[in-house]
């Protein structure tokens, strides 16, 4: 069985910040990153205190920076070409070393990577704080329409159920003999991720007559209706109201 | 035992089928289970098994005969009532748990059913507690062993407090202790039985009466110890008896 995609992300904790509901969390962290976004390139100490912000909160939520930092590696192939701007831009040049840049190519990679870094940091803090399902019912409670989130809960569902059925393909083939080398094993690549899919649609099917079986009628019936109150909004707006403080002294200074 | 007066729990009467691209799969079956009883569905591969317990709950619709559940008529217009009184146990416990969590999966059918707060977690702990998993409510299905997942499974249908527990080949992919604990779990429990399966000695361990369906109609029906001991009627049907089990040798629990 897989080993629970829901564990790679997320930080078992009971800290304030594992505490407050999803639907806060996402909202805030939605603002949070369009006040970042918002925020003038040229204010460089704005970001630092967007930085600070983030540690704090991961502080609250008692997430070791190296756990945070780890994880932020993710955005590296996403920023590659951010360091490619400063050499390829136009415009009046700054020699560094042996090096000449383009100012505004240097402005444009700065403004990329930290926009960019802030914005993943903060979803990361709360995927490490927010267990999967619990977002896709915070989503659910900020009014996204339930057929995605229906779709989404089915991913996280069933995606081990059909890697698993991959895997056992794949084993199929290798013990007839069969290796995928170049060109010419494609097809029957192909062919197996036809199969799969058949297979996953049937299960599709299966799994709609189970769901009619128990009387599904079209909206999966809500759970738990743990409304947020007052204080855990006012908590979870925390973040991204000091983040708009700093957004308009940035505009402002 | 209730009143006599009672409406059977399942009364199924010339039931026929065909699927749409032609292929008639029943061709007129007649079944009545009383409550409280415990009956197996025995058939050879494509006798039409599923098809039938695909019309229990109303997902195919009768092509001719009517089934009624508890005296309530099958059909359109109380679908929802007799999908809640009819439990079906699908064989692939992946294809039944379809919830992020244990807990939400048996949930499912009561909350469907209207049920909110206290009163469906206590529906949702009394099912787990029914089948021994009380303790997994809050794991993810696919964490589970196969056999703790079939047992979740039965727990999702209990929830509803069906008047029938339809199980289609309860015992499948069990290991021996595995298929104890549900026989176990599925004797102690106070509602009607109809069991789908090939596992014969299974069906007689469990269940005092069976019919048999094959090609589409019910050729068999009566106790199952007679029926398995009947050698003309097993070999007519394709059913076979595993290697070295007699059925005239078991002495059943009473």
């Amino acid at each position: 069985m897989g080993a629970g995609h829901a564990h790679k992300l997320y930080r078992h904790g009971h800290s304030p910040v594992h505490a407050l509901p999803p639907h806060c969390k996402i909202a805030a962290v939605f603002c949070f990153v369009l006040i970042v976004v918002s925020t003038p390139r040229e204010a460089v100490w704005a970001f630092g205190l967007y930085a600070v912000l983030i540690a704090a909160v991961a502080g609250v939520a008692r997430i070791p920076a190296g756990f945070l930092l780890k994880r932020l590696l993710i955005e590296v192939p996403f920023v590659a070409f951010a360091v490619l701007m400063p050499f390829v831009a136009e415009g009046p040049r700054v020699q560094v070393g042996w090096l000449s840049l383009s100012v505004s190519g240097l402005w444009g990679a700065w403004n990329i990577l930290a926009k960019g870094t802030l914005g993943v940091a903060a979803s990361v803090l709360l995927a490490s704080t927010t267990e999967l399902r619990e977002l896709l019912l915070g989503l659910q409670r900020l009014r996204m329409p339930p057929l995605l989130v229906q779709i989404a809960s089915f991913m996280i569902r069933y995606g081990d159920v059909i890697t698993d059925e991959m895997r056992r393909m794949r084993i199929a083939r290798l013990s007839r003999g069969f290796e995928a080398r170049g060109v010419r094993h494609w097809g029957v690549l192909a062919k197996s991720a036809g199969a799969l899919f058949i297979r996953s649609y049937e299960r599709g099917e299966r799994v709609h007559l189970a769901m009619v079986s128990r009387g599904y009628t079209g909206t999966m019936p809500v759970l738990s209706d743990a409304a947020a109150g007052r204080a855990q909004w006012t908590r979870a707006a925390l973040l991204p109201l000091s983040a708009l403080a700093v957004c308009l002294l940035g505009w402002t200074l | 035992m209730p009143p006599a007066s009672f409406a059977p729990s399942l009364e199924v009467s010339g039931l026929a089928y065909a699927y749409p691209d032609g292929h008639q799969a029943l061709f007129g079956v007649d079944l009545s289970i009383e409550r409280g009883e415990r009956v197996a569905l025995l058939g050879p591969n494509g006798a039409g098994k599923t098809t039938l317990v695909l019309h229990l709950n109303g997902i195919l619709e009768a092509g001719a005969g009517s089934v009624a559940v508890a005296g309530l008529p099958v059909g359109k217009e109380n679908l929802a009532e007799i999908r809640r009184k009819v439990g079906i146990v699908f064989q692939d416990p992946d294809d039944q748990l379809f919830m992020p969590t244990v807990r939400e999966d048996v949930a499912f059918g009561p909350a469907a059913a209207g049920l909110r707060g206290a009163e469906l977690a206590e529906r949702v702990t009394e099912a787990l507690e029914r089948v021994g998993m009380a303790g997994f409510a809050d794991r993810p299905p696919h964490h589970l062993s196969f056999g703790q997942r079939r047992r979740v499974a039965v727990a999702t249908v209990l929830a509803m407090r069906p008047e029938i527990l339809v199980l289609d080949e309860p015992s499948s992919n069990l290991d021996p202790a595995s298929r104890r604990e549900l026989a176990d779990i599925l004797r102690s429990l106070e509602v009607t039985v109809l069991m789908v399966t090939h596992d014969l000695p299974y069906a007689l361990e469990l269940c005092p009466r069976s019919v048999v369906l094959s090609g589409g109609v019910l050729v068999a029906d009566g106790s199952t110890q007679e029926l398995l001991c009947d050698e003309e009627l097993m070999r007519g049907h394709r059913l076979e008896l595993p290697f070295g089990f007699d059925p005239r040798s078991v002495s059943l629990p009473v």
